[in-house]
């Protein structure tokens, strides 16, 4: 049998007077409870996590009170990360801050795992607070000086390193030799020489030694350990692949660190003392004295001192005995100090400059920062000895030198460090008269403080210009210079003197590597000093040097930093495009992916700094450039986060033109965008959002009373979004913009082209993937289509039948797309669209729609409740009924009574808020859905009850009758 | 004093007549007969040093030709059917006190091609100047050995600047004297071709076991020198000796 669809009559304002609820006035926020019983907890945990930090302060406190929080909140508390007590733990614990913090100390006994790790680490960075560690330094020292030459080790500790000495060497002999070697290598003591290394096997094998040493040490074989210390000392003397020089001193000294701090350890664990009327011996505390440190202990680092003493050659002597000067504050107050003069003194007996800088480098490494001032000892490069260097190492003498700028730079960094002004002019004068060496200079620029430097920028310019040409690169020279002035000012009268100045020089530098990379830093100068003139000037002074040869293919990443620290400092974007030689700069980059970046540093700023609107053409045309350039990169090779970014940044830019009242010029703008940015979606997107919005905004001004002409723009509107939308890819995003284009111009009262958005979206439906991909996970469309269709046919209310179609032409084309559309076998989303279609039905036969807009008539104006509309409704209706009865026939047919019983219950909730109930099929229809409801019980009985009531209740109404008959009809099943 | 089991060849065969010296015999019981309990036992004991008769202690010394050790040997007795247990350790012998104390003589010294002696070849030598200063020949053993040289000018390029330690040892008997010396220790203070007209530290620190204040006894004399050797590149040295003499304070 068929039900016919009665839709139950309404009257919205009746409706909507009688259920309006008469506001009433809070004073909690309905949330508030929960925030104040946080807080009570808060308050309660207070006393006790206090208690426990103050009583005992093993790093795990912190820990522990944040963990016991969460569980007394239940689950993960919001609030525990916020926490203000926790934090101040956090910071209470000195042990855990100072085990992040790298200092020299802490990376020496890294590797070693004592537990004077610590207690020593705090010591030191206690007074070493914003000093620069050498672990920084250290690194990048590895990092540059490397060298593709081979390398020789002369040790006697080796023995695990034959597989590859066996592989290099092929002749018969050589085999021979090695099994000989071998046979030695079990006696200790047989020194053999390993050659033809490679970078990375030296490396490898000073690793080896290290372990060694660590191995001899634990195995108390102390005497071997101290052995294989001075054989790596030894290995400082030669100088022969000077290149890697740096890199050696960085990796040797790490293993004499770590024997220092060996050695130190134990004189320390050594050295218990007794407390005065204690009993036990207490180790000795952070600051000991040495009347503190018991004879045997004292003699035990005496023994140390004399064995070092001992040891024949002066490099292994020196550098051993650096690396446990700190045993020296267990003997006698004044030791240290006089051992660090001695130590000092020693150096002078190195002949190779370039070993003897690196000795007193270390030296200063090794001991306290601010004795680094009587290390200051004269610097002569002895021009003899460099020379034979030079030919034997066939380097040239600027290359020669940079290798002493690790050490120099450390040097003076300790001397610098904290000191004053009067530090700086007395080693300045000192350099002045007795050297005047530029590598020198160059350590005083890197070393002291920028602001120091920048105030003195012209004298250290004079000077420059006095150095001696050979030698060291002046290049590097004005490049220190210009760091120092970036991060310090100087003096305001003498900036423009110091840019002349500097620039005369620089300019002509004929190496455009050399140019580069003075030019890098200096391009702040101006940048943060002067205006728009000299920036341009500055770049098309770069332009010149870059041009000849092409030499800016070898630059880009310095280019790329000219780029970022103009635009850090430069937000005016107008000026910056006035410039008549930043384009041109950037056409330099001819590299298509430094372009892009470029582009996209450019944008990035534009988007950060720039919050006003604007129209100004030029900035305009170049960020449009700019926009394009970024858009062009973008290929079927980008990666999606890449191209999301790209189109953020076009999309901000679109966005933040405006031409003000001038829509025209708007819209015209839009359309040049179209026509740029084709190829990427959210772009579209976009651009179709913004001509809606611009129809809206025109339909603001006018306030909705459309003259010709504002009725023919917003019509040209519609048409642009009308053509673009089909170039968008992805199915999903057209559907909404066609709702959204077609509402728009539903109401601007452009009618036939609402109704042709529409047509649109109704003909693009079958085309909805089943699945789509997002975020590398297939998801199924269904949810999408639901609401989409939902949205979709409530504004279908509105719209009027089209004249010259028969009635009802877009509901019925959408229920013929959704009856053919292929919905997953499983899923009852058809039955639920019919459902909401329902929904739309019973609100179409009312006698006024429930909403209108504006200037449009909709379907209850145009029939005015013609019944032969009504009874094509009901016809429609009816065949959704009757879809609905078989679906649910199937269900129950297929065992899945779960499904149905939600949907008969749904159907149900339909008939009963919607349904002419007097109508006695529909009447019929509810009960025998309530009976399906209800038959395998698996419907909630507290929610069926509650639909009882609902129709009771219902029924108490003067026109409810028919509810109280049904109610009556209706029985709450008695199982639970 | 006895021959050190080092020495060998030609010097025995010499000296073999040489007996060991006993400087100093005695003997006490340090544990009355009986059972020694089980575990550890700790027995104390003392005895003043008293030379022998005519003789007089020296401070220990460990040379190659002569030595000076003083030894104590430790014997338990036992019953029949077990041997005795003997241990024997050196213990080393200091002064306390002594009147003779370092008294600073410093010494200036100029090394020039002029200045050698027993040089074949005068034109081949290379024309240097090293100037430099000992701060005292008359050193205290505990103290160390300073002073600093300069190379003020030299032609040649300079390897290694070195210090030695020398030990002269003079053994007297019946068919005359033999007067050895032996390097004890080498100390590098210059590595390289130095800078010139820098002035280089000197500084040795003397070896504990291996030195003992300057000895001249009728039977025998332990005396000590430093050399200054400048090494050049081409393997040629030149040394400049010098006699210093320690004394314990």
């Amino acid at each position: 049998m068929s039900y016919t669809w009665v839709a139950h009559p309404r009257n919205y304002d009746l409706e909507k007077k009688t259920g309006h609820l008469t506001a009433e006035e809070v004073i909690d926020h309905p949330l508030k409870p929960l925030t104040i019983m946080l807080q009570e907890g808060k308050v309660k945990r207070r006393p006790g996590s206090a208690a426990s930090s103050t009583s005992s302060s093993t790093p795990g406190t912190p820990r522990k009170t944040s963990s016991s929080t969460t569980t007394t909140w239940g689950g993960v508390d919001p609030l525990s990360s916020l926490h203000p007590l926790s934090a101040a733990l956090e910071g209470l614990d000195p042990l855990s801050q100072f085990a992040v913090t790298t200092d020299p100390l802490s990376q020496m006994a890294s590797e070693a795992s004592f537990n004077e790790k610590e207690f020593f680490s705090s010591k030191k960075s206690k007074h070493e607070e914003n000093f620069e560690p050498w672990t920084s330094k250290r690194n990048a020292i590895l990092n540059k000086y490397t060298t593709s030459e081979k390398l020789s080790i002369i040790t006697s500790f080796l023995s695990g390193g034959e597989k590859v000495v066996v592989k290099t060497q092929s002749s018969m002999t050589d085999k021979v030799k090695t099994r000989l070697e071998q046979l030695d290598d079990f006696e200790e003591g047989s020194v053999r020489e390993m050659l033809n290394l490679s970078q990375q096997e030296y490396v490898h094998r000073i690793e080896e030694l290290n372990q060694a040493l660590k191995q001899s040490w634990d195995q108390d074989q102390r005497v071997r350990a101290l052995k294989i210390a001075i054989q790596c000392a030894k290995l400082l003397v030669d100088t022969s692949v000077i290149q890697f020089y740096p890199s050696k001193f960085v990796l040797i000294t790490d293993i004499l660190d770590n024997f220092g701090s060996l050695v130190y350890q134990r004189i320390h664990s050594k050295a218990e003392y007794h407390k005065p009327g204690n009993k036990y011996p207490v180790p000795l505390p952070e600051n000991f004295t040495p009347d503190q440190v018991p004879e045997s202990a004292k003699e035990t680092c005496r023994n140390w001192f004399f064995k070092i003493a001992s040891i024949r050659e002066l490099i292994p002597r020196f550098y051993v005995e650096t690396a446990i000067l700190k045993s020296y504050s267990f003997l006698t107050h004044g030791e240290y100090s006089r051992a660090l003069m001695r130590l000092t003194k020693m150096i002078r007996g190195i002949g190779d400059p370039l070993v003897a800088a690196f000795a007193r480098c270390y030296l200063c490494r090794m001991t306290s920062s601010n004795s680094g001032q009587v290390f200051f000892s004269l610097f002569k490069l002895q021009s003899p000895v460099v020379q034979r260097t030079l030919v034997e190492q066939k380097i040239d003498l600027p290359t020669y030198l940079t290798l002493y700028s690790p050490a120099l730079d450390w040097i003076l960094h300790c001397v610098a460090y904290r000191a004053s002004e009067l530090v700086l002019k007395e080693v300045l004068l000192k350099c002045r008269s007795q050297c005047n060496s530029a590598l020198l200079l160059n350590s005083i620029m890197t070393a002291f403080k920028p602001e120091f430097i920048a105030k003195r920028a012209l004298d250290f310019v004079e000077m420059m210009k006095e150095c001696d040409e050979a030698g060291f690169p002046k290049h590097l020279l004005y490049r220190t210079l210009g760091l120092c002035l970036v991060v310090a000012d100087p003096p305001e009268d003498q900036r423009l003197q110091m840019l002349n100045e500097v620039w005369k020089v620089v300019t002509k530098l004929k190496n455009p590597a050399d140019y580069m990379s003075c030019a890098e830093v200096w391009i702040e100068y101006p940048v943060k000093h002067f205006s728009k003139r000299e920036v341009n000037t500055f770049l098309g002074d770069i332009i010149k040097h870059m041009n000849p040869d092409r030499a800016f293919e070898s630059h880009y990443s310095q280019l790329v930093s000219v780029f970022d620290r103009i635009l850090s400092h430069m937000h005016d974007f107008a000026m910056l495009f006035s410039m008549d030689h930043f384009l041109p700069f950037l056409d330099m980059l001819q590299k298509e992916s430094v372009k892009v970046d470029v582009c996209k540093m450019v944008m990035e700023t534009f988007v950060r700094t720039v919050r006003e609107p604007t129209n100004d053409p030029v900035v305009i045309n170049a960020l449009m450039f700019i926009c394009k350039t970024m858009h062009d990169s973008v290929n079927a090779l980008t990666l999606d986060d890449e191209k999301r970014q790209v189109s953020a940044l076009i999309c901000r830019f679109i966005r933040q033109i405006d031409y003000g009242r001038d829509f025209e010029q708007q819209l015209s703008f839009y359309v040049e965008a179209r026509a740029t940015f084709s190829n990427l979606d959210p772009i579209l997107v976009q651009l179709v959002q913004c001509v809606n919005h611009l129809a809206m905004k025109t339909r603001q001004i006018i306030k909705g009373h459309h003259t010709r002409k504002t009725a023919g723009f917003v019509k040209a509107c519609s048409a642009y979004s009308f053509i673009t939308i089909p170039s968008l890819t992805d199915v999903i995003s057209r559907l909404d913009m066609y709702l959204i284009s077609g509402q728009v111009a539903l109401l601007n009262q452009c009618l036939s082209q609402a109704d042709a958005f529409f047509k649109a979206a109704i003909s693009l439906l079958p085309e909805v993937p089943k699945t789509v991909e997002v975020d590398g996970k297939h998801r199924s469309t269904e949810p999408f289509l639901i609401s989409y269709i939902s949205n979709f046919l409530s504004a279908l209310l509105v719209i009027p039948d089209h004249p010259e179609q028969e009635p009802l032409y877009l509901i019925r084309g959408l229920l013929n797309v959704v009856q053919d559309y292929t919905w997953d076998s499983n899923s009852d989303a058809r039955i639920i669209v019919y459902l909401n279609v329902l929904n739309l039905l019973s609100s179409m036969t009312q006698e006024s729609y429930i909403y209108h807009i504006e200037k449009v008539d909709s379907n209850d104006a145009l029939y005015g409740s013609d019944p032969k509309f009504l009874a094509m409704i009901s016809k429609i209706g009816s065949t959704l009924v009757d879809e609905m009865l078989s679906h649910l026939k199937l269900l129950g047919d297929k065992g899945t009574f779960k499904r149905q019983a939600s949907l008969a219950m749904d159907f149900f909730n339909r008939i009963v808020t919607h349904g002419d109930l007097t109508n006695n099929s529909l009447a019929t229809l509810a009960v025998n859905l309530w009976g399906v409801i209800n038959k395998h019980g698996t419907v909630d009985t507290k929610y069926c009850v509650r639909c009882l009531e609902f129709v009771k209740k219902r029924g108490m109404r003067p026109d409810g009758k028919a509810f109280t008959d049904l109610a009556a009809r209706l029985q709450v099943p008695s199982r639970v | 004093m006895q021959l050190s089991a080092k020495n060998v060849g030609i010097f025995e065969a010499f000296y073999s007549s040489v007996k060991p010296i006993q400087l100093i015999h005695c003997i006490l019981e340090i544990a009355k007969p009986g059972r020694l309990p089980s575990g550890r036992t700790e027995i104390p004991f003392e005895f003043p040093l008293k030379p022998k008769s005519n003789k007089c202690l020296y401070e220990t010394y460990h040379g190659v030709f002569i030595n000076i050790q003083y030894l104590l040997r430790c014997e338990m007795k036992r019953s029949l059917l077990n041997k005795d247990l003997q241990k024997v350790v050196e213990f080393i012998l200091e002064y306390k006190d002594e009147n003779e104390k370092a008294v600073i003589k410093a010494v200036d010294f100029s090394i020039t091609p002029e200045s050698l002696q027993n040089v074949k070849d005068r034109s081949k030598i290379p024309s240097f100047l090293l100037k430099g200063k000992l701060d005292s020949t008359i050193c205290c053993i505990t103290k160390p050995f300073t002073g600093e040289i300069c190379v003020e000018k030299c032609d040649a390029a300079i390897r290694s600047i070195e210090l030695q330690l020398v030990r002269v040892e003079t053994c007297g008997c019946a068919e005359g004297y033999s007067r050895d010396a032996t390097e004890i220790q080498n100390i590098q203070i210059g590595e390289g071709d130095v800078c010139r007209g820098i002035v280089i530290p000197i500084y040795m620190i003397f070896p504990r076991l291996f030195a003992c204040p300057t000895l001249i006894t009728s039977n025998f004399k332990i005396e000590f020198e430093v050399n200054i050797v400048v090494v050049f590149e081409d393997d040629h040295l030149i040394t400049e000796n010098f006699p210093i003499k320690l004394t314990r304070f």
